[in-house]
């Protein structure tokens, strides 16, 4: 297994180097250096002059990708992508335009992310399983019926409608929870269950669906029969031996974004006002701040990966039959 | 007894729960145990969790337990703010930080209008002394010809100390202790509050001084070091020298400028000091009272520049040192910031005079009581309009604007016409308060467009079709709920230069009926069109329809109604209107060069001088020639030569009568389509008092005095918890459940067939 892990270690330089060069043209297709420095400096009273100080003082005053202008690896190594990519891969985020160190960002902003995320995928997991064995179990019954019409509207919704329903009902009718805001620690609670109800009930339909599909096929099988033959009760044949085959797709479905947990919810975090990862990131996107987006895009590109590997390493760990060579 | 009953229903409901629980857990069947269960105990730690975290306050209360009817205001912020330091901030959002903070020699009063300047550090207003070419003094009323340089001698009030801060802490020796920090002292600072010594010290004229050669700094990019290089004497190559002197190893990390003497920024003796101007520059007293020339201490910028604080982002940039009513003491943008008072605060009192109807407002009840009145001010980070506006209405925020969404439930027009309060907003006692925005917002024409632009009549007459055909009225109508008044030309109401009522409406645009201006007809503007060329929108010498090109950053939906009406109005001339969509990099790079057609613009004022909306159409000052504001190009020698007269008088009838020229002018020209200026609508929670908008100050903060007593009354009242939904919503879900349940269980316990 160690090998299969270094290969698949190795197979990830390249895939990064990737992203991080599609990122960077990406970005700089529509935003040159000019452009981020007028976005640094304002829109007012700009100079030229101002903009090209800004410019040199990030190292945005080189050629992007290509250094005609110097010899041998110069060529390569005298570039923006260059310069700013390298680092990177010794997880050395650097410094955001406005000057603030964006690793000391990341780890103080990855806590409010994990506390919205972490519940969210707990509860709405355990909340799924037990609405789709639900199903499954009154399988072609009214409820069954109207369970599955319901998770469909469920999934048609968009997710913004879940927050800004779950605002308007519980926090502003109800009044039972802060409509928005965040504070770390046990008094954060109030402000974490809204955003965690919308969260899980926003995946639920899909949830529901997926995993009903997951119980039934596995009522279909020939052991599911042999249970039945033997006498077994509906009850036993479903929650002791269905539920546990079916859990394998489902852990190893929740193992892969396990990591990714880290990088938050766009919209959940912005409407909420959690000074999560989400909204970082889509500061900076707003902010026109190349630093923060490209150290945000690798840091997820590597996340996923290991969400991958995780994945493959948990197949072994819950089917003894797969091995990893 | 509000208490009481809280305590009682929060039982109440443990036991419900509890109950409903036990009963639950009897049930046979496993699936309906297992998520009743879950659900009960969720609900259960919820509601303890809810109980422990919120005590008696409401459950929704955003803020700590602490900070419960305590004499704090909350506000919020939308963008955490790029820059704090005075010499690089030039932002309406770090401004409302900053002005309460740094104290810069001017401010406005507070209350009188049109906007004054007051003495706020300085001892009094400066008077400019005039000197010719040979440094020899000139009479007041010299000519501006004559005037070489203006010299402003700035005095301050002795006494005024700083906010505690580590920068000033030095031990009984009289060295800095935290100038040189080693590796051991930083280990344990997260924050500026991590150190644990605080000093202070008197603000002396050199700390105005260090400032004003701040914005020449290479490293920190003043904005109006350009602006400023043209003015101060000596500044430009001021920049130049600390250029070179920054790259010294000597000079690294910090760059003494204390020993770099600047010719147009001197120390005269302990409280003042001198600036010398190029020529006559009247408009530099409002520059006066803006935060780029507030004191920075030279102990707080060698502190700042040590690298161990720089890596932890503590930064003068970031921690601000002031001498002002309020220090920043919490600075966490993505999450909250927060304003405490200063304990250094020199004093100052609530003014005692103002309008004359600022007696009946109550704005005068607190004439001569010491300032500040509030203790602490929280700006929460709420990026939504959503949430912001509806804790604005459960009484988290003390004050708020207003979205468009929002504006119906919040703003009645009356059978007059004015703008008042909805009868649900009147029943909280909350108020309306407008003002006119000292800003305009406009469409331009390039005046380098071979079709649109230049100065011949055929160009003049088609621009001016089109200042009639678009309707501004309805614009405002439409699309701000009539929050604006159409513009008759640049300078907006209360700033000197506009003129109310006929004299002062665009005579190319508007006629003067019934005591009001009316828009001129469209056939007018069919005959103009006519004029330039274009009968029925055609090229009269190709016959082809006239393609116009509106260049745009707008892309949103909501901005689709907005590009559809603009294309409707030139329709009405049978003129095409191409709308380039583009994204805000590239239309500002069209700017730049000069390639966009018709495009929409606008400007603040930097202060309350027609010289700063002017400019705007100055051709010197042209965009796509020197990146200058003049984004229309316009360049009309005649114009240009009165603004330069114009920018260095007095206000008085000479200036006016100037002004109008220039107006008139402009106005047939019709570089732009003047479009309209602002009418800000702002809400006030009852408890806040000594609201008075005031489109030029930013430090108003000193002035606002909040009822705690009252905003913790009402809070309460308007935020009980209800649960009754919660169990409406269980009770139907299990009940849902009972008719498949109960036919399991039959299935059960039937035998086998």
């Amino acid at each position: 297994m160690i090998a299969y892990i270094v290969r698949r270690t190795l197979y990830a330089i390249p895939i990064l180097i990737g992203v991080n060069l599609l990122t960077f043209v990406l970005f700089f297709v529509v935003n040159s250096p000019d452009d981020m420095a007028r976005a640094h400096l304002g829109v007012k009273r700009v100079t030229q002059e101002a903009i090209e100080k800004w410019k040199a003082e990030r190292g945005y005053d080189k050629p992007l990708i290509i250094n005609e202008g110097a010899a041998g690896v110069g060529k390569i190594t005298g570039t923006i992508f260059f310069e700013k990519s390298l680092a990177l891969f010794a997880f050395e985020f650097g410094r955001a335009d406005d000057g603030r160190s964006i690793g000391g960002e990341i780890s103080a902003r990855m806590w409010p992310s994990l506390a919205i995320a972490v519940p969210t995928l707990v509860i709405g997991l355990g909340v799924a399983i037990s609405f789709a064995l639900l199903l499954a179990f009154f399988r072609g019954s009214y409820i069954d019926l109207w369970g599955g019409v319901t998770c469909i509207i469920m999934m048609s919704v968009s997710g913004l409608f879940y927050i800004i329903g779950g605002q308007y009902l519980i926090g502003k009718l109800w009044h039972l929870v802060p409509i928005s805001g965040y504070d770390a620690g046990v008094y954060g609670f109030k402000f974490i269950a809204l955003p965690v109800v919308v969260g899980v009930i926003g995946g639920l339909g899909s949830g529901i669906r997926l995993y009903r599909t997951l119980f039934l096929e596995e009522l279909g099988k020939d052991y599911v029969r042999t249970a039945r033959a033997k006498g077994l009760s509906e009850r036993r044949v479903l929650f002791t031996h269905v539920l546990k085959n079916a859990m394998i797709p489902i852990l190893t479905g929740v193992v892969v974004i396990l990591p990714t947990l880290f990088l938050g919810s766009l919209i959940l975090e912005s409407f909420f006002g959690i000074p999560g990862l989400g909204s970082y990131t889509i500061d900076a996107i707003q902010a026109q701040d190349f630093a923060i987006v490209r150290a945000m895009v690798f840091l997820g590109s590597v996340l996923y990966i290991l969400g991958l590997l995780l994945t493959d390493i948990s197949y072994t760990l819950v089917d003894p039959r797969v091995r990893l060579t | 007894m509000k208490q009481s009953k809280n305590h009682f229903l929060l039982c109440g409901l443990k036991k419900a729960i509890h109950g409903l629980f036990q009963q639950t857990n009897s049930a046979a069947l496993g699936v309906s145990l297992t998520v009743m269960k879950f659900r009960s105990r969720f609900v259960l730690c919820l509601v303890a969790a809810l109980a422990a975290g919120c005590g008696e306050r409401p459950w929704n209360d955003p803020y700590p337990a602490a900070d419960n009817a305590q004499n704090i205001l909350y506000s919020s912020f939308e963008q955490r703010p790029k820059h704090l330091d005075p010499a690089q901030s030039y932002v309406e959002n770090e401004y409302a930080l900053i002005a309460q903070i740094y104290e810069p020699p001017l401010q406005y009063h507070y209350l009188r209008r049109p906007y004054t300047l007051i003495p706020l550090a300085a001892r009094d207003i400066p008077k400019a002394v005039y000197l010719d070419q040979d440094n020899r003094p000139l009479p007041e009323n010299a000519t501006p010809e004559r005037i070489a340089y203006s010299v402003y001698d700035v005095t301050i009030q002795p006494g005024i100390r700083y906010q505690p801060h580590p920068a000033f802490a030095q031990d009984a020796s009289g060295t800095y202790l935290y100038h040189a920090l080693t590796f051991e002292q930083l280990e344990d600072i997260r924050t500026l509050a991590d150190f644990p010594q605080q000093g202070t010290r008197e603000l002396v004229a050199a700390d105005y001084v260090y400032q004003i050669k701040r914005l020449a700094h290479p490293g920190i990019h003043s904005p109006i070091f350009g602006l400023m290089s043209e003015y101060i004497v000596g500044l430009k190559e001021y920049g130049a020298t600390l250029s070179k002197a920054a790259k010294e190893p000597a000079n690294q990390p910090y760059l003494d400028l204390v020993r770099y003497p600047l010719e147009g920024a001197e120390v005269i003796d302990r409280y003042t000091y001198r600036i010398k101007l190029h020529g006559k520059y009247p408009q530099f007293l409002y520059w006066l009272a803006m935060p780029f020339f507030a004191p920075v201490p030279h102990e707080a910028d060698r502190f700042y520049s040590q690298a161990g604080l720089i890596e932890r982002n503590i930064t003068l940039d970031w921690y601000p040192v002031g001498t002002g009513p309020y220090m920043l003491t919490e600075n966490n943008p993505s999450q909250r910031m927060v304003l405490e008072r200063n304990p250094n605060f020199h004093g100052e009192t609530y003014p005692a005079e103002g309008e004359p109807e600022d007696q009946t407002r109550g704005l005068l009840d607190d004439a001569g009581k010491p300032l500040p009145f509030i203790d602490k001010v929280v700006y929460s980070l709420e990026k939504e309009s959503i949430p912001y506006w509806n804790k604005f209405l459960q009484g988290y925020y003390d004050a708020s604007g207003i979205s468009s969404d929002s504006f119906d439930q919040a703003v009645r027009i009356t059978t007059q016409g004015d703008a008042a309060v909805s009868e649900a907003m009147q029943g909280s006692g909350i108020r309306l308060l407008t003002s006119v925005g000292t800003d305009i917002s406009y469409i331009g024409f390039n005046m380098l467009d071979p079709v649109v632009g230049g100065l011949s009549e055929r160009a003049r007459k088609l621009r001016q079709a089109i200042s009639i055909a678009l309707d501004y009225e309805e614009f405002i109508s439409i699309f701000l709920n009539g929050r604006g008044i159409p513009a008759q030309g640049i300078v907006p109401p209360g700033i000197f230069g506009h003129v109310e009522g006929e004299a002062g409406i665009n005579p190319y645009v508007y006629e003067w009926v019934n005591g009001r201006p009316q828009r001129k007809s469209l056939e007018q503007a069919r005959r103009l069109l006519a004029e330039a060329g274009y009968p029925g929108g055609r090229d009269a010498e190709t016959g082809k329809p006239l393609l116009l090109h509106f260049d745009t950053a707008l892309s949103g939906p909501d901005d689709k109604a907005y590009l559809d009406w603009l294309r409707k109005q030139f329709q009405k001339l049978n003129l095409q209107l191409d709308i380039r969509n583009t994204d805000f990099n590239r239309f500002q790079e069209k700017m730049l060069k000069g390639s966009a057609q018709i495009w929409q613009w606008g400007w603040n004022a930097d202060y309350p001088d027609p010289e700063n909306f002017m400019f705007l159409l100055y051709g010197p000052n042209a965009k796509a020639v020197k990146n200058g504001e003049n984004a229309a190009n316009y360049d009309n020698p005649e114009f240009n030569k009165l603004f330069e007269r114009m920018k260095n008088m007095d206000n008085g009838p000479d200036r006016q009568a100037i002004i109008n020229q220039m107006m008139d002018i402009a106005r047939g020209d019709a570089p732009l389509l003047w479009g309209l200026h602002r009418k800000k609508f702002g809400l006030y929670h009852a408890w806040y008092k000594n609201a008075k908008p005031n489109e030029m100050a930013n430090n108003e903060l000193k002035y606002a005095r909040i009822d705690t007593a009252q905003r913790s009354k009402l809070r309460a009242q308007w935020n009980r918890p209800n649960l009754t939904p919660l169990f409406i919503i269980m009770a139907v879900l299990l009940l849902s459940l009972a008719p498949a349940v109960l036919g399991y269980l039959r299935k059960e316990r039937s035998p086998a067939p």
